[in-house]
Formats: C-alpha cells, sequence, structure tokens
C-alpha cells in the first residue's frame, strides 16, 4: 500500500506527540535514581487497632467542651457560622442525632439523663471504612494501625466519600477556609478549597510519641484513647467493664468510637 | 492557489499568534531572581542536601516527602553527612528559610509558577521580623 | 467528512450559535466557580452532591439508551432500524461528554481529576464508572463515525465496526449498571441501598433514550430531506412505552417496600419527597410531577390510536423525558441525602450559578449533537437515502 499525503501526516503527527513524552519519562527515571534515606520516629506510638471511648457520664458534667475547641484550634478547623458549608472535626450532638436508629422520631421514652448528655461525634476510623472503599484516588485509606487518614494533597474532592460515611464525618471546603481561621497554627497546615477533611485521630502527633490533642485537652478525661489490638490496653479493660455503645454498628463498618452510657 | 488571500492572511494571522508572547513581553527584561539565605539558613550551613541538588529538585524531594510523611509515615530524613531532618515543610524548610519572600518566591517569579503548597501551608509571619 | 460540518444554512448556524451563546455564558459562570469555589453552588455539609450529579445520572441514562436501535438492529436484524442507528451512537457521544462534563464541574479540584488514572482503584466503583464511560465514548465515536464513512462511499463497514458494535451493545447497559452501583453500594444511605437500582437506571435509560430520539427523528423529519421512516418511529415509540411501564412499576415496586414494612429509615425519604418532611417540603410539587407525567405518558403510549398520532407521541416522549429526569435527577439526589445521617432535614436546591453552568453542560452537548448529525444527514441526503 503506498502512502499518501494524508496518512503521511497522521503517522508524522502521532510521532510528534511520541516524542512529547520524553521529558516525562526523564522525569521518573530520575525520581526512581534519587536515594531513599527516610526512618519512621522511634518514638511513634505503635498500635494494631486504635480506639475512642467517650464516657458520656463525664461529658454530662461539663458546659464547654475544652476538647473540641483544643481540636479545632490546633488543626486549623475553620469557624464558619453558615451551617450548610461548616466544617467540624469532632462535635458534640444529642443522643437523638448520634444515634437516630436507637431513639427514632417521636420515641419519649428515654430516660432525661441520657437525653440532657452531650455525645462527643468525630470520625469512627472504621474497621472497614465505606469511605475508603469508595475513594476512587486513595486520598482516603486505612493505615495499618486502623486510623482511616486523609491525603489532602490528592483529593480531587469528588465528595463520593460524603456520600458513603453513614456518620456525617467528613466535611467539604465550599471556599477558601483560611478567612475564617481566627488564630492560625503554625505548626499545622490549612487546608484549601475543594478538598475533604475529617478528624485523623491525631496520626501526626501518634507518628510522634503524642495523645490526640482532644484526650490531652479534655478536662474530664472523658476521652480514652488506646490500643484495642493490646489485650492489657487500658481501653479494653474499660470496655470489659462497662455497657458501650457505637453508633451504627449494624451496618458492619466497624466503628471504632466507643460510647459508655 | 485557491483563496491565497484568505490563506495568507489566516497564515499572519496564525504567525503574530503563536509569537505573541515574545513581542508582548519585548524590552521587559526580567530581573535575575536573587534567593536570599535568611540568618538562620546560614548559620546552618548545610541543608538536606547540596545547594546544588536543591536548586534543581527541591521540588521532587518535596513531593517525596509529602506521601513519605503522610501515607507511609516516616517524619525524619537522613540528609548530608548523616544529618537527621524533620520531614516537614512548615516546621523544619520554613525554620530555616524564614522568608518566603525573599527565598521561595524569587525564582517562582522568574519563571512564572504558583506551587499550591502555600494554599494550604502556612510560610513564616513576616511581619514579625521586619520590627 | 468533517468538511460538512462547516456548510449548512442559516438554520444550522442559527443552531449552532444558540448553543454557543449558552456554553460560553456556563463557561464564565464556570470560571467564577473555579475561583471562589463550590460555595457558588447550594450543595452542603449534608446534601453534598446536587443538580450537578443529578444531570450526570440522567444523561448516562441517555447514553446508554441509544443502545435501544443498535440492539435490534444488530442482534435481530431489524431493518428499518439501521438508517437510524448513527442517530443512536452519536446521541451516546454528545450525552457521554455531558456526563464528563458534569463530572468535571462537580469535582473540587478539577486540576487533580488525572489522579484517577494516576493511581488507578479497582475497589472504588468511581474509577470503574470513569473507565466505562470513556471506553463507551470512544467506540461509539469510533463506530459511528466509521459506519456513516462507509454509508457515504456506499461500501459495506469493515469487521471490526461490526465487532464493535456487538461489544456497544454489551457495554451500554454497563455503563448505567456502574453508576447504579455508585449509589446502591453505600451503608447508611437506605433510600439508595437496594438491588433495584440497576435495574430501574436500565429500564428509565430505556425509555429516555428512544424518546429523544424519537423527538429527534421528527424533527429531522420536518427539516431535512432524510426520512427515518414512520414504522422506526413507531417501533422506538412502542420500545418507549414498555420502558416507561417498567421504570414505573420499579418506583412502585420501591413504594410498597417502604410503606409496608414501615421501617422510619426507608419511609422517611419518600415521604421527604412526596410529602414533606418537618415542614421542609422543597421537593414535593416536582415529585409529583413526576409521577403524574410518567403516568400521563403511559396512558397515552399504550394505546395505540394514540400513540400513532404523532402529535401526542411528541408529547408523550417529552413526558417520559421530563419525568425520568426528576426521578433519576434531583428525586434521587436529594431522596437519598435527606434526611441526613443525624435524623435531621437539610434541603437542597440549585442556585442560579449552579444552573447556568448546568445549563452551559446541557448547551455543550447539544452543540456537539448538532454538528454531529448535521454530518450525518448530509451524508444521508448526499446518498439520496
Amino acid at each position: 500500500m503506498g502512502m499518501d499525503r494524508r496518512r503521511f501526516i497522521k503517522i508524522a503527527g502521532v510521532s510528534i506527540m511520541g516524542l512529547s513524552l520524553k521529558p516525562a519519562v526523564d522525569l521518573v527515571d530520575k525520581l526512581d535514581a534519587s536515594e531513599v534515606r527516610v526512618l519512621h520516629n522511634p518514638k511513634a506510638l505503635k498500635g494494631k487497632r486504635w480506639a475512642m471511648i467517650v464516657d458520656t457520664r463525664k461529658c454530662a458534667q461539663c458546659k464547654r467542651c475544652t476538647a473540641i475547641e483544643a481540636c479545632h484550634h490546633f488543626h486549623n478547623v475553620p469557624q464558619i457560622p453558615d451551617p450548610k458549608r461548616e466544617i467540624k472535626w469532632i462535635w458534640e450532638d444529642s443522643f437523638e442525632h448520634a444515634f437516630p436508629e436507637l431513639a427514632t422520631r417521636g420515641e419519649e421514652q428515654l430516660s432525661e439523663n441520657i437525653k440532657k448528655r452531650p455525645f462527643i461525634l468525630m470520625c469512627n476510623h472504621c474497621e472497614h471504612p465505606p469511605c475508603v472503599r469508595v475513594c476512587p484516588t486513595q486520598a482516603t485509606f486505612q493505615r495499618e494501625d486502623g486510623i482511616v487518614m486523609m491525603d489532602m494533597h490528592r483529593c480531587i474532592g469528588c465528595r463520593f466519600c460524603m456520600a458513603a460515611c453513614p456518620y456525617g464525618s467528613r466535611s467539604f471546603n465550599w471556599m477558601d477556609p483560611r478567612p475564617y481561621i481566627k488564630k492560625e497554627n503554625p505548626e499545622y497546615p490549612t487546608r484549601t478549597k475543594g478538598v475533604v477533611e475529617k478528624c485523623d485521630f491525631c496520626a501526626e502527633r501518634i507518628d510522634q510519641g503524642l495523645l490526640p490533642i482532644c484526650v490531652e485537652a479534655c478536662k474530664s478525661k472523658a476521652l480514652i484513647f488506646g490500643d484495642l489490638g493490646d489485650p492489657n490496653s487500658e481501653v479494653n479493660r474499660i470496655l470489659k467493664e462497662h455497657f458501650t455503645l457505637r453508633r451504627k454498628a449494624e451496618l458492619g463498618t466497624g466503628p471504632q468510637v466507643y460510647y459508655i452510657i | 492557489m485557491y483563496d491565497g488571500g484568505k490563506i495568507i492572511a489566516g497564515l499572519l494571522i496564525g504567525l503574530v499568534l503563536l509569537t505573541f508572547p515574545f513581542w508582548y513581553n519585548l524590552g521587559k527584561a526580567a530581573k535575575l531572581p536573587e534567593p536570599k539565605l535568611a540568618p538562620e539558613a546560614q548559620k546552618a550551613k548545610q541543608c538536606v542536601e547540596s545547594k546544588e541538588y536543591m536548586a534543581a529538585h527541591h521540588m521532587q524531594i518535596l513531593n517525596k516527602w509529602r506521601d513519605d510523611v503522610v501515607r507511609k509515615r516516616y517524619r525524619i530524613y537522613i540528609g548530608l553527612n548523616g544529618k537527621e531532618f524533620n520531614m516537614s515543610l512548615q516546621n523544619e524548610c520554613m525554620k530555616c528559610h524564614t522568608s518566603k519572600k525573599e527565598f521561595c518566591d524569587q525564582c517562582h517569579n522568574f519563571v512564572d509558577v504558583k506551587p499550591y503548597c502555600w494554599e494550604c501551608h502556612l510560610e513564616p509571619k513576616e511581619a514579625k521580623e521586619g520590627k | 467528512m468533517f468538511e460538512k460540518a462547516f456548510v449548512g444554512g442559516k438554520r444550522y448556524w442559527g443552531l449552532v450559535l444558540f448553543w454557543s451563546v449558552f456554553v460560553v455564558i456556563g463557561f464564565l459562570f464556570y470560571l467564577w466557580q473555579l475561583k471562589v469555589g463550590l460555595k457558588l453552588t447550594g450543595m452542603s455539609r449534608d446534601v453534598s452532591w446536587g443538580f450537578y450529579i443529578a444531570n450526570f445520572t440522567f444523561l448516562v441514562g441517555v447514553a446508554a439508551g441509544g443502545v435501544m436501535v443498535a440492539l435490534p438492529c444488530y442482534l435481530h436484524n431489524y431493518k428499518k432500524f439501521a438508517r437510524i442507528t448513527v442517530l443512536g451512537e452519536f446521541l451516546a457521544v454528545a450525552a457521554v461528554i455531558m456526563c464528563l462534563s458534569f463530572i468535571l464541574v462537580d469535582l473540587g479540584r478539577p486540576m487533580r481529576v488525572l489522579n484517577v488514572l494516576l493511581h488507578p482503584t479497582p475497589h472504588s466503583v468511581m474509577f470503574w464508572d470513569m473507565v466505562v464511560l470513556n471506553v463507551y465514548l470512544i467506540i461509539n465515536i469510533l463506530i459511528g463515525w466509521k459506519a456513516l464513512d462507509c454509508e457515504r462511499n456506499e461500501i459495506a463497514p469493515p469487521k471490526w465496526v461490526k465487532f464493535l458494535a456487538y461489544f456497544s451493545i454489551v457495554w451500554a447497559p454497563c455503563i448505567h449498571i456502574v453508576t447504579a452501583f455508585l449509589y446502591s453500594g453505600l451503608p447508611g444511605r437506605e433510600f439508595w441501598l437496594t438491588p433495584l437500582m440497576a435495574p430501574k437506571f436500565l429500564a428509565g435509560a430505556f425509555a429516555t433514550g428512544p424518546a429523544y430520539l424519537i423527538l429527534f427523528c421528527l424533527i429531522i423529519r420536518k427539516y431535512t430531506k432524510f426520512d427515518p421512516g414512520k414504522e422506526a418511529i413507531q417501533t422506538l415509540a412502542k420500545i418507549v412505552a414498555y420502558c416507561t411501564i417498567i421504570t414505573f412499576c420499579f418506583f412502585l415496586f420501591e413504594v410498597f417496600t417502604a410503606v409496608y414494612s414501615n421501617i422510619p429509615g426507608h419511609l422517611n425519604h419518600l415521604k421527604y419527597l412526596f410529602f414533606g418532611l418537618e415542614g421542609h417540603a422543597k421537593l414535593v410539587p416536582w415529585m409529583w410531577a413526576f409521577f403524574f407525567s410518567l403516568f400521563i405518558a403511559i396512558v397515552l403510549l399504550v394505546i395505540p390510536s394514540l400513540r400513532r398520532d404523532e402529535g401526542v407521541l411528541a408529547i408523550a416522549c417529552l413526558l417520559v423525558i421530563f419525568g425520568c429526569w426528576i426521578d433519576k435527577g434531583l428525586g434521587l439526589i436529594c431522596g437519598g441525602f435527606i434526611p441526613n445521617a443525624f435524623d435531621k432535614v437539610t434541603e437542597y436546591w440549585p442556585t442560579f450559578p449552579e444552573f447556568m453552568i448546568s445549563l452551559g453542560v446541557w448547551a455543550l452537548g447539544f452543540l456537539i449533537l448538532t454538528i454531529l448529525y448535521k454530518v450525518a444527514l448530509s451524508v444521508k441526503e448526499q446518498i439520496g437515502e
């Protein structure tokens, strides 16, 4: 088959397009060649399955939650007045909203005591997290120690994880959050418009040997953090001694935040 | 040639558009970048890698660090001469390179790149230093 | 062949200009959204998907529905459709481009969209949706274009075209099944958590796709020398009739399960949609409009004498499209998110910029469709069909 002009131009075009790939290939080669010299922080806390216990009896005594304040200040979480645009990592709500399937609409039989209690809500760091399952870029992923982590560098803002999360734990940056941060913590980044964020059990503190900031900041010691993978841990002991609830455990997500009633 | 006038006019317009960046910037010689090392950086003498390597590849290092830290939990980088560094833009890099304006922006503005690192990562407060 | 898109009468250029105006306006609004973020939209922490994803879901159906001309033609050798398969393929092309655009405008950080390819994630349905939609787009461009080219040269299409055509018949339902799986596999969203999602999507798709084609055929016959054929249109009408009935039945089945079981988690979403919840009732008139438009469309479509009247048929098709657009659009999205995970009601309604961006995407699709149909019809007129 002879080559006509049309065919020649087609082939030439494709060849030139191929050439344009070369710089990209070179770059990848160079990256691979760079030396790998990285270490974990030796002080990092080691765990198999981090979990949080919330003692709601103690929460009932508090008027102001220092844990929420500390978390939101530390992580540069903006204070946006419009509830539709709100961003929150940890917050409080009533029993009927925290456990809607246990307190279905219109039921009044709950003890007054429980009705009045604040329930501290956050990401449940599920054992089988639906958000991780649906994320198309692995921007949200599960670490070996069970923490469900957000990689803000990679999130494309599709919000599939928000649809998948049964706990309403995720917030989206509908706009630039910086104007809504009163006092920036220079040690921690902010987020930018267009990414999803949530509580990450203070993964970066754990990796440096520190407890989550909320646990540290809670004045009434209502938040207990520990490793369920360690049979002798405090959290395992407390769970054996108390009746606890988990939010929507029937969905099989394996939430790792336990509420002592 | 059919439609010769139209073709030549089209070619001319194409040529003008193609060379637009050149004559648009004519006579506006950009100032060569002068990244200034802050006193903290001068005192430290040594960055995580050699000066030349950092100038050419800091973006790749940062790109790798962010995955290493967020996804693989590595926090420590062993730099030249075995010195250990905390892999953190905000809490390590900017502790020496204390001025984004005098350091980062110099070259970034020259080559007209706008890395969006700073949309999230906070730069050191410059105002304080001025006083 | 593409040169045929550059020669046309006043009507053609008028139409191109008309769509282009909306594309440009929509794009300007999109630039604004790109600058300030998705706060321009009515979406919220509780209703985190909205009008964009609603239109996306509906349009995947339209794209898949195009197969209802290819299937009888290729699998059952139904010759009456052979003349119009290219209309179905080009409709699919335009619809898929609209789908992809709606996904793009919905993203918080669209510049990073290629992360989906850079970090392929087989356990994410979104990843598979991207794969099936793009493949479907490419095969429809290839089949439609090559088949039309062969028609112009009055030669038989090469073997690979036929192979791809069979392939696309299998692929078309897949794009809508995968889109249904986006929703139906999420724990804690009871309204979506139903295996009926995929079949209902498909039934709706096979009603709306042919409904669009009927409308286009009627318009084409009026304004060009190409006649798609009365019988082809009537066969499409029967397909629309059956599929609309099935869609409606599936909807009633869902209502039965929710109402008879009386489980609040299931019932509350439907209650919100059709009667309002806690005084919030923005979607109530729309959902009843969906209900009655499908109901009336079914009446018009099942009575043969009415269906044969092409004026009535056109109205029925419009009703089907409108009804399914509500049901698969805002009804589906808002129904799923309201009430939210805390059993609270946060309502949603698209804002003006959101509406204009959506309009821009629709106009882009119709612009592409106009150009593709122009090329196809010029070829058909030229060979004197």
